[in-house]
């Protein structure tokens, strides 16, 4: 049998990240890159990395589903689909019983229900603000002068934690620094922080409901203290990939094998 | 009223409507190309766009002949009718500001007067028309009376109230009870004794008397004409259906601004003649037309061309709308045997007066007559008596009827609150939702 590889592209808003799987879905290389300033380039370099990674060579490639903000600039892509099917794909692939997924996105949020094969049933998505997004803990990272992981402190659920507004990341910025102007300890900040997206993404999950497990992609899904925080909240445990900002490149490539499987069932007919 | 200016406006409506709208078409530019997507465009468009037109045309020469009103939309309008007021629609007037994309200038103009950007935008449009005189429809006559109700929302009390402070005119308001259950009787009796007690206002400041035959004929003529536009949004229950809702919320305008003219009843027995020929010949508003959609709330105007062409590349057609709709409701109560009281019930119990349940009960039952595969719901800014209670809406209809559903967050008439990346994601998961749950 000929070696059959499929690929999913998703380029997002901070990262591109790329995911390489076979026939059987199994995953042989994953990329992550920041997307910067040109979506079609970073999409073209990821790509690339991937490809190497699993020393492979782009004629060897079956199909490529393209997904994320930047789904359009991927030339090479051979069909596109929005990154809400692809997160929903993906975690259905890497946690079967997952019947909710929270995907916390560079650029915007989403809870999305799917069905027992990873179909999209519903989904909500936050509005327009970036509040409750990795973009929001970027800008405020910055502005304490901490690494993305010092944001990611396990938080002390019983400690203080600074109130912060959820409902824009604009105003929630210069909450921050009239905080730190007086002198607020930064972890309780860092607190505030991650509760004021749990908020964000409570009202969210309460609008779609809750089904099955739930799993969470996504980079916000390395910061641990915001897990614990979401966890306590949403009273259950959450599933955490391994590779939390890769689910939705990985859904990208199942979409792609289960498209290249649905084209061959009429000829077998 | 001077001879001077009513022989003007005679000649005007006679002789200079007619010519304006003959070199209009004269000059017509070369028409937009039809995308493949969609079937013939309605021919009725024409006569719309020269009746309008020929509207606010005429609306600059009416000063001195006859006494200009400002009325939202959903006051009782009959009864201005019987004194020959010449209407003007605000909201009518904005949405036209939003299609042509210059909302945020007008916006703008009212922000920078005070008026917080929370505000909704036609009520921004309308104030910064009113302090700036600017309008893509050439002028609009300074009203002599405002006409509002709060049977659509509270806003258009204290938004008629800042043009009544600033134009030293008066302003009627007309109060509707919200309905939580059903209406009352007292509800009934409250609304019918403040239209008789608008009278001797409207008498004053018109300068004529009412006379109840002619109020009755207005009120006959205002029924036969919600009739006729329910029976042409009736027949989109056809598959494929005649006309896109976005057509619809074209010819919407003459329903709602020029409701109880002759111009408008025999407006839209031309529309359904067209729609009932294209029902009988099977030609369809998009090519081919697979899902069929319901929209829940006002229109996004200077977005419908792009909402329209991609549902219709898509297969997909709005068949049905809570909006269009309210024209058609609960026009059925008006008897002209008992004016007062079937007014109060006409004008108390639409969509936005009326409770969620009752919003939830109509919307289920039009997604079963219209055979709907899919809910789009506007989530917008500017109207929260219309996005207030959308996502209970939208759970229990998604529940009940396992029916896919979106809401887009997005405004009416300012184009600033517009992310088209956002929107585009949003509608494209909507899509694959739909197509799976239509295909498995």
């Amino acid at each position: 049998m000929v070696d059959l590889y499929f690929v999913g592209v998703d380029v997002g808003s901070l990262s591109t990240d790329v995911s390489i799987i076979d026939h059987s879905g199994k995953v042989l290389s994953e990329i992550v890159i920041p997307t910067g300033v040109n979506g079609s380039e970073a999409a073209e370099e990821a790509f690339d990395s991937a490809l190497k990674l699993a020393d492979l060579s782009r004629e060897g490639i079956t199909a490529i589903t393209a997904t994320g903000y930047g789904r359009a600039s991927v030339t090479f892509a051979t069909g596109k689909t929005t990154e809400i099917s692809c997160h929903g794909v993906g975690a259905h692939q890497l946690f079967p019983r997952t019947g909710t997924v929270i995907d916390i996105g560079g650029q915007d949020s989403k809870v999305i229900q799917i069905d027992s094969r990873g179909r999209m049933l519903d989904f909500t998505m936050n509005d327009k603000c970036a509040a409750g997004t990795g973009r929001f803990l970027e800008v405020m990272a910055n502005r304490l002068e901490l690494d993305l992981d010092e944001l990611s402190s396990p938080a002390n659920i019983e400690g203080e934690s600074a109130p912060i507004s959820s409902t824009c990341t604009v105003f929630a910025e210069s909450e921050v620094i009239s905080l730190l102007a007086k002198n607020t300890p930064r972890e309780e900040i860092v607190h505030g922080l991650q509760r004021s997206i749990v908020n964000r993404i409570w009202s969210m999950v309460t609008s779609i409901g809750i089904e099955g497990e739930v799993t969470l992609t996504g980079g916000v899904a390395h910061n641990r203290g915001l897990v614990t925080l979401l966890e306590e909240k949403l009273g259950l445990t959450l599933n955490i990939p391994e590779n939390p900002q890769t689910v939705g490149a990985l859904g990208g490539a199942h979409i792609a094998r289960r498209a290249y499987q649905r084209s061959l069932e009429p000829a077998t007919n | 009223m001077s001879i001077r200016t009513e022989l003007r406006y005679k000649i005007m409506k006679d002789y200079g409507a007619p010519a304006v709208m003959a070199l209009q078409n004269f000059k017509k530019r070369k028409p937009r190309p039809i995308p493949e997507a969609f079937g013939p465009p309605l021919e009725s468009n024409k006569r719309l766009k020269e009746i309008l037109s020929r509207h606010y045309f005429l609306s600059r020469y009416v000063p001195g002949v006859k006494k200009v009103a400002w009325v939202t939309s959903g006051a009782p309008v009959e009864l201005l009718r019987a004194f020959d007021f010449y209407t003007i629609y605000p909201e009518n007037h904005s949405a036209l500001v939003g299609a042509k994309k210059q909302g945020a200038d007008y916006c703008g103009i009212a922000e920078g007067s005070g008026f917080s950007q929370d505000l909704c935008s036609y009520a921004r449009i309308d104030l910064g028309h009113m302090l700036s005189g600017k309008t893509p429809a050439g002028k609009l006559p300074k009203p002599d009376l405002l006409f509002c109700s709060n049977n659509i929302c509270q806003t258009v009390l204290y938004w008629y109230k800042a043009i009544a402070h600033e134009l030293n005119i008066p302003l009627i308001h007309f109060d509707a009870p919200f309905v939580t259950s059903e209406q009352t009787e007292a509800d009934i009796n409250y609304m019918a004794q403040q239209l008789q007690d608008m009278i001797p206002v409207l008498e004053r400041v018109s300068g004529r008397v009412f006379y109840l035959n002619i109020f009755e004929d207005i009120l006959k003529r205002s029924m036969e004409t919600s009739k006729t536009w329910g029976t042409i949004l009736d027949a989109m229950k056809a598959q494929p259906a005649p006309m896109t809702i976005f057509d619809a919320f074209g010819h919407l305008a003459p329903i709602v601004s020029l409701r109880g003219l002759p111009v408008a009843q025999d407006y839209y027995h031309i529309l359904m003649d067209e729609v009932e020929t294209r029902v009988t010949q099977g030609i369809g508003a998009i090519s081919d037309e697979r899902y069929r959609l319901i929209w829940d709330n006002i229109a996004i105007w200077y977005k419908v061309r792009f909402l329209a062409t991609f549902f219709a590349e898509r297969k997909m057609n709005f068949v049905t709308a809570t909006y269009t709709n309210a024209w058609a409701e609960t026009t059925g109560y008006l008897n002209v045997k008992d004016p007062w009281n079937s007014m109060a019930k006409t004008y108390g119990q639409i969509i936005l007066n009326n409770n969620l349940k009752h919003r939830l009960d109509l919307m289920k039952k039009m997604i079963k007559t219209y055979s709907v595969d899919g809910m789009v719901m506007h989530s917008t800014r500017s109207c929260k008596p219309y996005s207030v209670g959308q996502f209970d809406l939208r759970k229990a209809i998604t529940t009940d009827l396992d029916l896919p559903a979106v809401i887009l967050d997005a405004d009416i008439a300012d184009e600033r609150v517009w992310s088209e990346q956002q929107i585009h994601t949003r509608l494209e998961a909507f899509c694959e939702t739909l197509e799976g749950s239509k295909h498995g």
